[in-house]
């Protein structure tokens, strides 16, 4: 079992096709799979559909494959810090499936745990649950929602053994775990490759059997909001 | 007169009881976090983080540690992560007592719309239709009228729905509203408002 590659373009090799499906971790700028996205450009895949809560910033994150036109469908909860994603949604360039941020997490942890679809209350009576079935339980409306399996998972972790085991670290988690899940394939990205026996079991966050092929990197990690509260002097 | 941003969260800050796990949304429910007082409050934020601590000293900001604005944030000591499908999992769920949340529109019969304007806003609906659809309490923290003086406090929300009858309290700058059957309750008005002004400012139905 050889899980570790040297660079994001070697843990990608033999991994990418025109037309297919990725699942991305992160949330806004943070927990992105930075390396793997720049590598993803690099080799030039199109007509890709991305399941990721954002799109990235116009030069950041999933943003650069906007700009090269490699994604076709975003499946996402909320762009609103995107230009270039707004100006092709609106001139019809870019498919765009809006999902609650609950049900596409849900989606994708349910993809990645064999259940290929499940009832929520959220988005009942709205646009969200056009088309959907509506089942009725004890007196409550819900919609089925779909699982979401994906060709390949890219992911973001703080640290990560070479069996795969991984932890993250703060807020950074987010859709990172979910989105492992539900790729046939996963590749994580982490900013430390530690000796296997050295991660604490009971601290493992998403255990090795989700993920596939590791490469460690370093991460720019920008910060999207900078806010910050003055000293009290004394 | 009437309530500024900071008397509104502030009003809204009287909604949280000791004890409670509260979701706040963007723009002013954010503020809300500012007047809670000594009330023992653990806040949510839906990108996997329960007790958010307040904006970090300069220099001390964490790329890793933001909430579901991407402002960087700081934990406290009682500090909790998880993964989004756990974050969504107690929000559905029903374990957050109350979402404080902004709105475009709300309607008499409990309908919100905040997340799109068609042709012009799109942005998302982000975690909100999961919240207003999950949470125990939802309270609508907005300006009364549109900035041409037209009510956002309607009959029907015109915007697309981000939650179906999910309000249960309005807190504008003009006073306090409660969905009730067949209409909305007046609960108070905002300092300096009668309530005759209020119901001049309010298209939706009020019932006494």
């Amino acid at each position: 079992m050889k899980k570790v590659y040297a660079t994001a373009a070697e843990a990608l090799e033999g991994l990418l096709h025109d037309g297919m499906i990725i699942a991305a971790g992160g949330f806004g700028l943070c927990g992105i799979p930075e390396l793997l996205i720049a590598a993803i450009r690099d080799a030039g895949t199109r007509d890709l559909t991305v399941a990721s809560n954002n799109c990235g910033v116009d030069d950041f994150g999933l943003g650069i494959l906007l700009q090269t036109r490699q994604i076709r469908k975003m499946i996402s909860s909320y762009v609103g810090e995107n230009a270039e994603f707004m100006r092709q949604y609106l001139s019809g360039e870019l498919e765009l499936e809006f999902n609650p941020q609950g049900t596409l997490a849900e989606r994708m942890r349910a993809g990645g745990s064999g259940i290929p679809g499940f009832y929520t209350k959220t988005g009942v009576g709205t646009v969200i649950a056009e088309g959907k079935e509506v089942k009725n339980f004890d007196g409550q409306d819900y919609i089925l929602e779909r699982g979401i399996v994906a060709d390949l998972s890219i992911v973001k972790a703080w640290k990560a053994d070479d069996t795969g085991n991984l932890v993250f670290r703060k807020t950074a988690r987010n859709f990172n775990p979910p989105a492992a899940m539900c790729g046939k394939v996963c590749v994580a990205e982490v900013e430390e490759i530690v000796p296997r026996g050295s991660l604490d079991p009971d601290g493992i966050h998403l255990p090795g059997i989700y993920v596939h092929r590791i490469v460690q990197g370093q991460h720019e990690k920008r910060i999207e909001q900078r806010t910050v509260r003055k000293r009290e002097t004394a | 007169m009437a309530w500024d941003r900071n008397q509104m969260a502030a009003r809204a800050a009287q909604e949280l009881e000791d004890g409670m796990y509260v979701n706040l949304g963007i723009g002013i429910p954010t503020l809300v976090a500012n007047y809670v007082g000594d009330k023992d409050i653990t806040l949510q934020s839906e990108n996997g983080m329960l007790g958010m601590g307040p904006f970090p000293y300069e220099g001390e900001e964490d790329p890793d540690l933001i909430n579901a604005g991407k402002q960087t944030i700081t934990e406290l000591d009682r500090t909790a992560y998880f993964d989004s499908a756990t974050s969504f999992g107690m929000i559905r769920g029903g374990k957050i007592a109350a979402a404080i949340l902004g709105a475009m529109e709300v309607a008499e019969n409990g309908d919100l719309a905040n997340w799109m304007i068609p042709g012009k806003l799109v942005k998302g609906m982000g975690g909100a239709m999961d919240l207003v659809a999950g949470v125990g309490r939802v309270i609508v923290v907005m300006d009364h009228t549109n900035k041409a003086g037209e009510s956002k406090v309607l009959r029907e929300c015109t915007l697309p729905l981000t939650g179906k009858g999910v309000v249960d309290r309005i807190i504008t700058n003009l006073g306090v509203l409660d969905v009730v059957p067949g209409g909305l309750r007046i609960v108070e008005c905002a300092d300096g408002v009668t309530e005759q002004e209020l119901r001049a400012a309010t298209e939706a139905t009020i019932v006494s």
